[in-house]
């Protein structure tokens, strides 16, 4: 702080300096000296009334320019927002008509009695049976991106005559995405000449060529808390034994006495009240997590994390840049009233079919409860709140599919053309590694080391560029197929992939 | 003919079978002229036996030694360790060296165990010095979790007292025989729950030993949340993770198992740990494998004819600290989900490649020693003939400092010749 300090002292003085000889100046001093006749101006307080007097005489109005609306933070383009607002309503009207068929509430205070046995079971909500058959999920990934699909910007008219300048992709709205040149140059730690975890560390290169050097690297940035050297470390892979620390310093994510007590009040509003949310997240994690070969093991940490963050009402914060509204709702009888609106959930996030897959793999790193949910909520309002919500942000949804169909259209016209051809959409596949962020498809330890590159890089581009390099990768077998379905099972299978070549080759190695 | 191998077996397991069938392997029975017979350990009684048992020609081969009960029966493993153990003070080796309490520094890795009914005033004695402690009863020639049980109390096990007059266990001989080693009631716990290791280990011969141990083990976790709660010793689902006794829990899911690869765990205590006492971890559990083979293999019957694939039991505690719990001689071969399925498979073909060089007829008089290429997913743990290439300071240097050598870090190598480091 105090070198930012002195820097910017350094700075003001450096202006003033360069003002000393200017009209501007000579007119403030010819004012100033006028001035001091005037009555208001007192000996004692000369500097703050000057000040006043300036400021109030219009003399020199404000620099001002107007303030950008807030929908403008959260979403510049209109149309934009208006499709995340009517996806929003038909997600908010398929949860309450759910909620009236089975005739329960969107949310309840817990008896007592259930409280103390939910607060027992506190830690394997897992052995639990309780009927979920009735609950359906919210909404699946498939029917969000059947919205993106018809996502159209008014203002934009294609014209009918097909060109080599058509984007025969899914998604048809014209976003700027960045094409292999100039992601080369956005992800160029990435390139061939430079040292790589998941790549370098390969049981066939010496570590004394890049692994133990990196490694002693990654441990001074930690010594230093060097937020900002972290991230640029982690460009290059984080050692396994060095990444829950990165990773917090990355979020700057310190495990304060306020955070754990945090926690613990969240997990008291757990206990004390029941949301019908809550019957949907345990449905998911249930049949889901408990049958992953890598997550089963922490089925009731998911369980702990994703309820105590539904009650998370500082996530809420996270709406002034994220293009999604909070859903409200009144409390019985007061509808319309606004003294009575809640947010609900509390935090205001409605969770997709398997979210709980973008908390799985940090299971691997944080093991004591309130430190993992700091880390999720914190990866969460950074990066994976933009693969749940429409928007014209680089890192959103939307523009990920189409860089994706972009890169595939542009570097695999033949393979692209030929899926299309046979009614096997590139997107329609890779929808669902891109909108979980490969979480559930890779191996967990190669998952990681992508997850690296997004806190690195500070973006979600890369998860478009693995899909196209998937694609890439099994272009032959994929040539050879003839229907959607098995399109699917030659890509069904991704935990045998090794993510950091796959990258490489594509975006430094492939003739473009 | 042509010297097509011909295989027997009285294991119907399509894991075998399809491996056989896979080399062009003839199938005949067993009064016929064969070459490999996988045997189940009731026919290796038999073939080895004084009365009933023939000689062995030099082109058969058979997948289990003749007396591997030194090893996989938890007294006699006991026994032999604890002889292993006292020969090595006997020697002043270094190895055997113990610290202010009286343990052994580097060859603790067995629980306290005792015999029933032979050292019950023995177990009496110490089970008095600590009196809150659990231990656990194994009848000691089960298997898959039969028979055992926790106790807490010296009442529960009444019946084994020498002395008891009300005392109803008549029977002497050795099948009803058990053991009682103290429980680990610290064991490492991941999601909450207890876990134990299965490593196969393959051993080509004893005298030199050469042993090969296959990278892709597995960990089996309880369905339950670990507990050790005195009211829970009864629950068998929370403390043994035999997939036997798991398979039967309401929480057992088909599709995985209740099963980690050895990697994920690495990578869990990786991340968790860190690297140093991660590394430290596996090259303790490989010593310990090492060790038990050393303290059976003067005993063991060196016959040429045979190899044999071991399934070793490993716990680690809360300390990461490893310990042997048991090793089995007939590691269950069947498959309780598709990976599982796989896994099996390929340990098969890999034992088959090694201990039956091209997969064709073989001589034992060859010399046992794979070329590297065959080993597949093994890698060797320890070549007693190589180790004895280099000379016997470095072992002390390693030892005495508990690590091994600068070489010690590179754990993902192949070929493991830092290994032998330590002899």
């Amino acid at each position: 702080m105090l070198q930012e300090e002195s820097d910017i002292s350094l700075i003001i003085a450096q202006i003033v300096q360069k003002l000393k000889g200017s009209n501007l100046y000579a007119q403030l001093e010819r004012q100033a000296w006028a001035s001091l006749q005037r009555p208001e101006i007192k000996l004692e307080s000369l500097k703050e009334d000057i000040k006043e007097f300036f400021k109030i005489s219009g003399l020199f109005p404000l620099p001002s320019h107007p303030a950008a609306p807030p929908e403008h933070l959260k979403e510049p383009l209109v149309y934009m927002r208006k499709a995340q607002g009517s996806w929003e309503k038909r997600i908010l009207k398929s949860l309450n008509s759910m909620c009236t068929e089975l005739s329960i509430p969107l949310a309840r205070k817990r008896p007592v009695g259930e409280q103390k046995e939910l607060l027992n079971k506190w830690n394997e909500m897992g052995t639990d049976e309780p009927d979920l058959s009735l609950f359906r999920p919210v909404y699946a990934p498939k029917d969000f991106l059947e919205v993106l699909i018809n996502l159209r910007n008014p203002n934009y008219e294609n014209g009918d005559s097909l060109s080599f300048r058509t984007h025969l992709g899914l998604i048809q709205v014209p976003l700027k995405v960045k094409d292999i040149p100039e992601l080369k140059e956005c992800f160029v730690e990435l390139g061939l000449n430079t040292g790589q975890l998941g790549i370098d560390d390969s049981t066939q290169v010496p570590p004394e060529l890049f692994e133990n050097e990196h490694v002693r690297i990654g441990q001074k940035v930690l010594a230093e808390q060097d937020s900002a050297a972290a991230q640029q470390y982690i460009r290059q892979g984080s050692p396994t034994a060095l990444r829950a620390e990165l990773w917090a310093l990355i979020l700057n994510i310190s495990s304060q006495p306020e955070d754990i007590l945090y926690y613990e009040q969240l997990k008291t509003n757990v206990i004390q009240h029941d949301l019908l949310v809550d019957s949907l997240i345990y449905k998911d994690v249930k049949l889901t997590a408990s049958n992953d070969d890598y997550y089963f093991v922490f089925e009731d940490y998911l369980y702990q994390v994703l309820l105590c963050f539904s009650r998370d009402t500082s996530v809420l914060n996270h709406f002034a840049y994220n293009s999604a509204s909070p859903p409200k709702s009144y409390i019985r009888g007061k509808l319309g009233l606004e003294e009575y609106a809640v947010f609900y959930p509390p935090n205001g996030k409605i969770l997709s079919i398997n979210f709980f897959l973008s908390v799985a793999p940090l299971c691997f790193l944080y093991h004591e409860p309130s430190k993992l949910y700091q880390i999720f909520r914190e990866m969460y309002v950074r990066f994976f709140f933009r693969l749940h919500s429409i928007s014209s942000h680089p890192s959103g949804i939307v523009s990920l599919c189409l860089l994706f169909e972009t890169l595939l259209q542009t570097y695999l016209p033949q393979l692209f053309y030929h899926l299309r051809e046979i009614g096997a959409q590139p997107l329609r596949i890779s929808f669902k590694w891109m909108v979980r962020a490969f979480s559930g498809y890779l191996a967990t330890d190669q998952l990681l080391l992508l997850w690296d590159r997004i806190l690195g890089y500070n973006s979600l581009e890369i998860l478009a560029v693995l899909a196209a390099a998937v694609f890439a990768f099994r272009a032959v077998n994929l040539m050879e197929v003839t229907s959607l379905a098995a399109a699917e099972a030659v890509l069904a299978d991704l935990s045998t992939l090794k993510v950091m070549p796959l990258l490489q080759i594509f975006l430094f190695a492939t003739v473009t | 003919m042509a010297g097509k191998v011909k295989w027997v077996t009285d294991i119907e397991k399509s894991v075998l079978i399809n491996n056989f069938e896979k080399r062009g392997w003839v199938q005949v029975t067993e009064n016929e002229d064969w070459n490999f017979y996988w045997m189940s350990v009731q026919t290796i009684r038999n073939v080895f036996s004084v009365e009933t048992g023939y000689r062995l020609s030099d082109d058969q081969i058979v997948n289990h030694f003749p007396n591997h009960y030194e090893l996989t029966r938890k007294d006699l493993m006991v026994k032999n360790i604890k002889r292993y153990r006292k020969e090595l003070e006997k020697e002043g080796s270094p190895l055997a060296e113990k610290d202010e309490n009286g343990k052994y520094l580097y060859l603790d890795f067995v629980p306290v165990t005792y015999m029933l009914p032979a050292d019950y005033n023995l177990f009496v004695e110490e089970f008095r010095k600590s009196p809150s402690s659990t231990w656990i009863m194994k009848p000691c020639g089960k298997a898959q979790g039969k028979g055992i049980f926790l106790i807490n109390k010296l009442s529960q096990i009444k019946k084994w007292s020498r002395d008891s007059k009300t005392s109803s266990f008549v029977s002497q001989s050795t099948k009803e025989a058990y053991v009682i080693s103290l429980y680990i009631n610290n064991p490492l716990l991941i999601g909450g729950r207890k876990f134990d290791l299965r490593l196969y280990v393959l051993v080509s011969t004893y005298r030199p030993l050469r042993c090969y141990m296959y990278k892709l083990g597995f960990c089996r976790f309880c369905t339950v949340k670990y507990t050790p709660s005195t009211s829970e010793l009864d629950n068998m689902f929370v403390h043994l993770t035999n997939v036997a006794i798991q398979k039967h829990g309401e929480d057992y899911n088909h599709i995985h198992g209740g099963k980690w690869t050895v990697s994920n765990l690495r990578l869990y205590l990786e991340s968790t740990r860190g690297r140093e006492v991660t590394s430290k971890l596996f090259d303790e559990i490989h010593w310990i494998i090492v060790q038990s083979l050393k303290a059976v293999a003067p005993v063991m019957n060196n016959d040429k004819h045979c190899f044999e694939c071991y399934g070793y039991d490993i716990i680690i505690d809360d300390k990461l600290k490893p310990w042997l719990i048991e090793v089995n001689a007939s590691p269950s071969l069947t498959s309780s989900t598709a990976n599982d399925r796989i896994l099996k498979y390929n340990l098969i073909n890999d034992t088959l490649n090694i201990a039956v060089p091209n997969g064709e007829i073989p001589d034992c008089k060859w010399n046992k020693s794979p070329p590297k290429e065959v080993l597949g997913n093994y890698e060797i743990l320890y070549d007693e003939e190589l180790a004895q290439g280099d000379g016997a300071d470095r072992e002390l240097r390693s030892r005495s400092g508990q690590s091994l050598g600068p070489k010690a870090g590179r754990s993902r190598d192949s070929g493991r010749t830092v290994l032998t480091t330590w002899k």
